[in-house]
């Protein structure tokens, strides 16, 4: 895994854990990695993952079961959206607007845009 | 338990290399050892393998004075120096001489190494390339499963697919018993390794802290302009702006950036001291 500069690599590995999770590789009632295999498969030190599944489990995305290990949760996968709508909202989108305001890019633009990105991708 | 407490060694009489250095390492880390040239990071190693001695203070090591050698201490610690040296013998023979001299020894698992490594166990070990060498000393180093495993400058001489396979070797063979404490100046192979964070400069520990601890007091970032109004503890030219590092008075995350951490050890040590310090006397507060 590349790490990007910018943001705490115990974060990416939660955006990582959580695409496995939003694209149904790893479902509600199965076992994810352990915290060894986790960290040896993305080459850190095990404390970043633990550090990881904690901060995933106060979020309700995945419950420890003692003794066995980490699981998603049934609701795991609303969670991550609205908690990663809270983050696209708070931090993306104020940069976005940022270069929109300072290139001169009018709203409807985007609109016709974005309704065009959205039937070349998802329709 | 690694317990160092008010150490004081030099190789010369009237020279110093640490004064009253005390540092107390916990099992279940991957510690990562850094400090300037001269700051006495394998020093450090060969103290806490009973290899030296300090002239003044105490060490102790799982209970043990490394100093005493006892056999019981030294099963229980693995040390791969920096410069290595490996006798003209099969890797089989080399294995067979010496894991008996470590009781939790797993041929299970140096096995899965030698083959991780492309190598089998009848190549001969003085033929083989530096790296090669090192990477089979590295592997018995793991295999020992000792409680203190210490590594000296490990990535040096390895390829590039070399140090990722470290990483996740190292990362797949710690457990809650195990201190590794790994020496470094390739800080961008090991970052992400290594937590916590141990620096050595002026004849003692100038911070001692996890990966957590470092982003919590300090802010690790780029800025288009250097902002008074947030004075930056070390500032660089980089591409877009400034590589700042400040106080993190906002508790927002960043990256620990571990070559600006060291910058700014080296060029603030009493500020890094105070920002750091009630991590050892929290009831300052």
């Amino acid at each position: 895994m590349d790490f990007r500069d910018k943001q705490a690599i115990y974060l990416q590995i939660a955006d990582y854990v959580s695409e496995q999770i939003l694209l149904d590789r790893w479902v509600a009632g199965e076992k994810i990695p352990s915290v060894r295999d986790l960290a040896a498969e993305l080459e850190v030190n095990p404390n970043t993952v633990m550090r990881t599944y904690e901060f995933l489990s106060q979020q309700g995305v995945i419950a420890n079961r003692r003794g066995i290990g980490y699981f998603p949760e049934e609701e795991a996968i609303d969670r991550i959206k609205t908690y990663r709508r809270e983050q696209f909202l708070a931090n993306d989108l104020p940069a976005f607007f940022r270069n929109m305001y300072l290139l001169g890019i009018e709203l409807p633009e985007i609109e016709s845009r974005y309704e065009q990105f959205v039937t070349t991708h998802f329709d | 338990m690694i317990d160092l407490r008010t150490v004081s060694f030099g190789y010369q009489r009237d020279k110093l290399l640490y004064e009253s250095l005390n540092l107390s390492l916990i099992p279940g880390s991957i510690y990562g050892l850094l400090g300037p040239n001269g700051a006495g990071k394998s020093t450090l190693l060969r103290l806490l393998s009973g290899l030296l001695y300090p002239t003044v203070g105490s060490i102790q090591v799982n209970g043990y004075n490394p100093g005493q050698r006892r056999p019981a201490f030294l099963e229980d610690l693995f040390l791969l120096p920096e410069e290595i040296y490996v006798p003209a013998v099969k890797i089989r023979e080399f294995i067979r001489a010496n894991a008996p001299f470590y009781p939790r020894f797993n041929r299970e698992q140096m096995a899965g190494y030698v083959r991780e490594f492309g190598l089998n166990d009848d190549q001969k070990l003085h033929e083989l390339s530096y790296g090669q060498k090192k990477k089979i000393l590295i592997g018995f180093g793991l295999a020992t499963n000792t409680a203190v495993l210490l590594m000296d400058e490990p990535t040096n001489g390895l390829d590039i697919p070399s140090k990722g396979q470290f990483r996740r070797l190292v990362a797949g063979a710690v457990d809650d018993n195990r201190t590794v404490i790994i020496s470094t100046h390739q800080v961008r192979d090991l970052e992400t390794l290594i937590d916590p964070i141990v620096i050595l400069s002026e004849r003692g520990v100038a911070l001692k802290a996890s990966v957590e601890k470092v982003t919590e007091r300090l802010w690790f970032g780029l800025v288009p302009d250097l902002d008074p109004a947030r004075p930056a503890l070390y500032a660089e030219r980089a591409v877009g702006g400034y590589a700042v590092v400040t106080e993190n008075r906002t508790g927002e995350p960043s990256r620990l950036d571990l070559e600006r951490l060291f910058n700014v050890v080296q060029a603030e040590p009493e500020r890094i001291r105070q920002l750091f310090s009630s991590t050892l006397a929290p009831t300052n507060a």
